[in-house]
Parts: C-alpha cells; sequence; structure tokens
C-alpha cells in the first residue's frame, strides 16, 4: 500500500522540532520533514540513536510542541487543535513506548493501566463495562483475563509490551506510533510481539508509524520505509524498493552494516564501513549532513544542502548525485 | 591447535529470596589459541554469568560457583588465590563490557586507564608506558591518539569510548580476549567499526576471543564457532558455518526462524518461539525448553538430556532427538 493509492491518514509538512539547551544554543532534532502516511499503512522510520526519529514521533502526537511545521490528521492540523478538539484527537492517536520496564506505572494493577485511558475519555460506564473491557483488550493481545488484577513488575518484559499495547488500543485509536517497540525484547520474544502488532493491525485497521534502528525488523513490518539522519529524512521509498535499491549513501551504508546471521553469505559480503562518528545535531555540518562521513562528497556537499526529491514515483532522496 | 581454556561442569548459583537462582547449570565448553568462540543466548541464558566467572568479578555472596573448573593455560581459575588471579586479569584475559558509558572511570584520563595495566603487570616506566597506550589508541582506530591519551571519557563517543576499553582490554597482549555484549548499546555503523577491530586484533596478535551476545549475526560476522546457551545450559555448539547452516536443536532452529533477514525478501510471517524461559529458581527436571518446545516427546519433560555429538564437524546438540530411539517415541 503507497499514499498514492490510498487516502492520507497524516500528513507532514516541514515539521521541526529544536530544543533549547542554554547556551543560546540550539539541538535541531528534527529538522523540516515532509512525508505522509496513508490509511492502514505502516511507515517505518529507521535511524542510528541521535537521528531524531522517536522526537519526531513524539511531536506527531504531540507529547512535544513542534518549533515549525504542520501535521495534518485526516485533513485537521494536529498542532493548531485545543481544549475539547485536542482531547478528542487523543483518542485516535496512541503510542507504544520502548522501555516496558518505565513505561508502565508500578502502582497500578493491570485493569487500571489498561483502563486509563478509558477513564479519561470516559468510555467506560460502569465498573462492570469497564472491567469488561479490560478482558477484552488482555485477551486481544494474548493475555489471560486474571491478569487484570495483578501488577507490572509480576510479568516479562514481552508480557509488559503486551499490556503496553492494550493500554494503547483502549480507546480505539487509528494511528498508532510504535517508538522502539520491541528493542528491549529478547529475539525470541521480538518475533511474538511483531505477529501481534501485525494481526492488530489487520483486524483493527490500525496505521502505524513504527520506529525502530533493527533494520531486518523494520523491513519485516513496515509498507514503506524513511531513513533518518541527523534530524532529517534522507530517504524514503516503498520497503522493497528501498532495501533492493538504496540510493542515498548513508542508506546504503547502514544496510551494509546489518550483520545477517548466516556465515556464507558474510564471508561473501563486501561491507561499507563508515569512518567518523555522528556529527553533533548542536552544530551540524553545512549543507548536507551526511557529507562529514560519506565516501562520495564533494565541494558541492559542504556549499549545498540537497533537495529531497523524487527520483522514481515513491522514491525520494536527499542527495546532490542520487 | 592448543586448548587455552576449558570450562569443565560449571555450576553457579545466586542466593535470593526464595531460594537459589540457578543461573549456570553445568556448563562445558573450550577455546583454542586463537579462535573466536561466541556464547550466545537470550538474558537470563547464564552466558554473562559464565564469563564473569571466568574472571572471577562475581561477587560472593550472593554468587556461588557450586562445581567445576575452569582450566586457563593448565590452571584452574577457581583454585588460584586472589593475589595470583589479579595478576591473571589484565594480563593474561583482557574484558571488554557492554557499557562503555559506565565501564571507563570517569574520574581518570583514557590514557592513565591503559597505562594502569602496563605498570602493573609490565612493569614499564612513565616513558614507555605513555607510548604504547598512544600506539594503542592508534592501532584500535583513535585519530589523533597523542591529544585523546590526556583526555577524560566525558569527551569521547561511545564508539570511541569502545574503542578505548578494547585499547586497554589489548594492553597487556592478553591471550585471550572475553567480550561482554560489546557492541549492543552501539549503533549499527559504529557496530562494524568495532567488529572490524575485533577481527584485525584476533588475526594480528592470534588473541582467542569469547564474545557474549545474543546477537546471531555478529556472530556469523566473527567468530569461527557457537556456544548457544538456554536457561543456563549449552543446548548446542558446534562450528559457525555448520549450526548456522545445520542447526540440530529445535531452540537453535526457533532462534533463527524468529529473526527476520535482511537479504532474504519478506512476505512469511515470522516463526516466534512461544512461552518464555524457565524460572531458575526451580527449573524444570526435563529439558529446560521442552514446555515451548514444539517437537517435545514425553521423554523431555521427565529426563534432561545430554550433550551428545552429531555431525562430523564436531558439533554437539543436548537434545532427545537425537537418541536413536526417538523415532519410536510418543510425541
Amino acid at each position: 500500500m503507497s499514499a498514492g493509492t490510498n487516502r492520507a491518514l497524516l500528513e507532514v509538512n516541514g515539521l521541526s522540532k529544536f530544543f533549547h539547551i542554554g547556551n543560546k544554543q540550539t539541538l535541531r532534532a528534527v529538522d523540516n520533514l515532509t512525508f505522509q502516511v496513508g490509511q492502514g499503512e505502516t511507515l517505518g522510520v529507521v535511524g542510528e540513536s541521535g537521528c531524531g526519529k522517536s522526537t519526531a514521533g513524539r511531536t506527531i502526537v504531540r507529547l512535544y510542541e513542534p518549533t515549525a511545521g504542520e501535521a495534518r490528521f485526516l485533513g485537521q492540523n494536529i498542532f493548531k487543535l485545543k481544549g475539547a478538539k485536542l482531547k478528542a484527537l487523543r483518542r485516535e492517536m496512541a503510542m507504544v513506548f520502548q522501555d516496558p520496564h518505565a513505561s508502565l506505572n508500578p502502582r497500578f494493577s493491570v485493569a487500571d493501566i489498561i483502563a486509563e485511558p478509558l477513564d479519561i475519555h470516559g468510555l467506560a460506564g460502569s465498573a462492570k463495562e469497564r472491567r469488561k473491557k479490560v478482558e477484552e483488550l488482555l485477551d486481544k493481545v494474548g493475555l489471560r483475563p486474571d491478569h487484570a488484577a495483578r501488577y507490572p513488575h509480576e510479568f516479562s518484559g514481552g508480557q509488559r509490551q503486551r499490556i503496553g499495547i492494550a493500554r494503547a488500543l483502549a480507546a480505539g485509536p487509528k494511528f498508532v506510533v510504535c517508538d522502539e517497540p520491541i528493542s528491549a525484547l529478547d529475539v525470541s520474544i521480538q518475533a511474538q510481539v511483531v505477529n501481534l502488532l501485525k494481526d492488530l493491525q489487520r483486524s483493527m485497521g490500525l496505521t502505524y508509524l513504527f520506529i525502530a534502528h533493527d533494520l531486518s525488523m523494520v523491513k519485516h513490518i513496515s509498507d514503506r520505509v524513511a531513513v533518518m539522519y541527523l534530524g532529517k529524512i534522507v530517504e524514503l521509498a516503498e520497503s522493497a524498493e528501498l532495501y533492493g535499491n538504496p540510493k542515498h549513501p548513508y542508506t546504503q551504508a547502514l544496510l551494509s552494516a546489518i550483520p545477517i546471521p548466516d556465515p556464507k553469505v558474510e564471508a561473501e559480503r563486501e561491507r561499507i564501513v563508515l569512518s567518523g562518528d555522528l556529527p553533533s545535531p548542536i552544530n551540524p555540518p553545512s549543507g548536507c549532513a551526511f557529507r562529514t562521513r560519506c565516501p562520495y562528497a564533494t565541494e558541492k556537499c559542504a556549499a549545498e544542502s540537497p533537495a529531497f526529491r523524487e527520483i522514481r514515483p515513491g522514491h525520494r532522496v536527499a542527495c546532490h548525485y542520487a | 591447535m592448543e586448548t587455552i581454556l576449558r570450562v569443565s561442569d560449571l555450576h553457579v548459583s545466586f542466593a535470593a529470596r526464595g531460594g537459589k537462582i540457578r543461573a549456570v547449570r553445568g556448563v562445558n565448553f573450550e577455546v583454542k589459541r586463537g579462535e573466536a568462540v561466541a556464547i550466545v543466548g537470550e538474558s537470563g541464558s547464564g552466558k554473562s554469568v559464565t564469563a564473569q566467572s571466568i574472571m572471577r568479578l562475581l561477587p560472593s555472596p550472593p554468587s556461588r560457583i557450586e562445581k567445576g573448573s575452569i582450566e586457563f593455560k593448565g590452571r584452574n581459575l577457581l583454585k588460584l588465590p586472589e593475589r595470583e588471579m589479579e595478576a591473571v586479569r589484565g594480563r593474561d584475559i583482557g574484558m571488554i563490557f557492554q557499557d562503555p558509558m559506565t565501564s571507563l572511570n570517569p574520574t581518570m584520563t583514557v590514557g592513565r586507564q591503559i597505562t594502569e595495566g602496563l605498570f602493573k603487570h609490565q612493569g614499564m616506566n612513565r616513558t614507555e608506558a605513555r607510548e604504547r597506550a598512544v600506539e594503542l589508541l592508534r592501532l584500535v582506530g583513535i585519530p589523533n591518539p597523542e591529544k585523546r591519551y590526556g583526555q577524560y571519557p566525558h569527551s569521547f563517543s561511545g564508539g570511541m569510548r569502545q574503542r578505548a576499553m578494547i585499547a586497554i582490554a589489548l594492553a597487556c597482549n592478553p591471550s585471550l580476549l572475553i567480550a561482554d555484549e560489546p557492541t549492543t548499546a552501539l549503533d549499527v555503523t559504529i557496530q562494524s567499526q568495532i567488529l572490524r577491530v575485533m577481527k584485525e586484533m584476533q588475526e594480528r596478535f592470534g588473541t582467542s576471543i569469547i564474545l557474549i551476545t545474543h546477537d546471531l549475526g555478529v556472530v556469523a560476522q566473527l567468530c569461527d564457532r557457537v556456544v548457544v546457551m538456554y536457561a543456563g545450559q549449552v543446548v548446542e555448539s558446534g562450528t559457525t558455518w555448520e549450526l548456522f547452516r545445520n542447526p540440530q536443536h529445535p531452540y537453535t532452529r526457533g532462534l533463527l526462524r524468529s529473526m527476520p533477514r535482511l537479504d532474504l525478501p519478506k512476505g512469511k510471517p515470522l516463526i516466534p518461539i512461544e512461552g518464555t524461559p524457565p524460572d531458575l529458581l526451580a527449573p524444570p527436571p526435563g529439558c529446560a525448553f521442552c514446555a515451548r518446545c514444539p517437537e517435545a516427546m514425553e521423554v523431555c519433560a521427565d529426563r534432561d538430556p545430554e550433550l551428545v555429538p552429531v555431525g562430523p564437524a564436531g558439533q554437539a546438540a543436548k537434545c532427545w532427538l537425537h537418541h536413536p530411539l526417538a523415532k519410536e517415541a510418543v510425541r
């Protein structure tokens, strides 16, 4: 599914989020993002730590106030909403967090955690109805009804992540931002949670923004993928196109850095090893942010910031030479 | 090739409220000179406890090495007096930890942390030690090593700190390097830099490596042999080549099936391993993987299988399926 064939659920235009960090310095965490997410689609966002992928997700659900830009959810600008309208919007958007140990209140029972959105939005009329809804949600995420009375510490990481998913789904959202939902989990548990997210997407018609640094998992779950570097999207394409035909030197290097669990493939692979570290988003390089580590960088790259242009239908790249 | 480390029947437990957590339950493996061996397993599988037992880093109590031996170059490390063990640490065996942010001393310059071992174990004077430390920093790929020598860890990035840790671990030319999840806290592009440095060091100095990890991709890239751990036991071991191409334990097969592969087209759903690992306060009497195993037989719940040789290349699996009677067994 691409945004072309489907009505966009979310349209983000020129979104920026800067943090003022004292000494008159500004950290440009998210810098001028433009993308769309189609209804029922999963857009994967990948990048290394500090690239702004989580900040982007959090800004879109208004956990942060944006510095510039707009995000339209079914046509209405998320950042302009206030009061009752904002509250109504919050029912439509939910978030699953990375750390299943830190994102559940240890003093709440599972029932209270999952029912919190129901209580806030007044969706559970009576205590009986509330209990029934919690049990339905537990069942949806593969937990048992009797788990409702327990507390988070009694659960394993994978089970806690299921509780976090049940809470995200409680108010019946259309759009869920999954911020590294599996990176804290063991390998054998990751597949359980990913399959659950995919099943729920199918049965409930959900749209996902799936943020992760694990490119293999993002490939598996996403319809389209955006690659971020230092606050900017450097490449965006359908999943098969991006992984099969990466055009940005950073995407190429990132894909080549992922180890593949097969010694034969590993022995035969050519690997691009990038030199150096990520530059600071406080004082990013001029022109193309990737040029300090790019094997193909030229003078033009230092002088001019590359446009995020479409090189094929649905495939956009921010590189002068792509 | 000469065997430099042999771990035999190692049992380690931790005292906890409600009993003893049996974290390592009869682990056997060996490491040859110049070889890179991976210990793979999920959290709680006992892989880090095994590594820390080799270095005798576990505080006791609560930990207790119940039985077994760890023979390093003919000496049982578990029987050495603490003073002799101090000489082994750093000089003969170097260690790299997962988190480069917290395992360096923030109050000492990076240079001093490298030279510490050189003064202690090699009796170098200040000039010699400084020269060697700068050389080591250059070797692990830190630009401008003379300047970096005098800086504190906070001015190093994550990847740079891990390089500095490798420099510290390699300072005295140890014959064995234990790397406990050395790249888990790092980004993939930095991970591939660090793995390259480790590979170079192995080839250049003939250092043996024990790599503790949960990432099978990293194993395929760096290691010659693999030891797969589950619930405190070795469930499969073999050459990397054989084990990945022809896994013989249902757990190993399950792990490989549950991971999406970057090099294969997507489409097929992932096959997860259902359930969770057993509670090591009261390990099950039979095979520890039995409750999650799609191929479990009746015998699996009652009796714990032995690690038996399978295949020609020295591969071994701890599974009843390799028993001659398994074909007729009740499922």
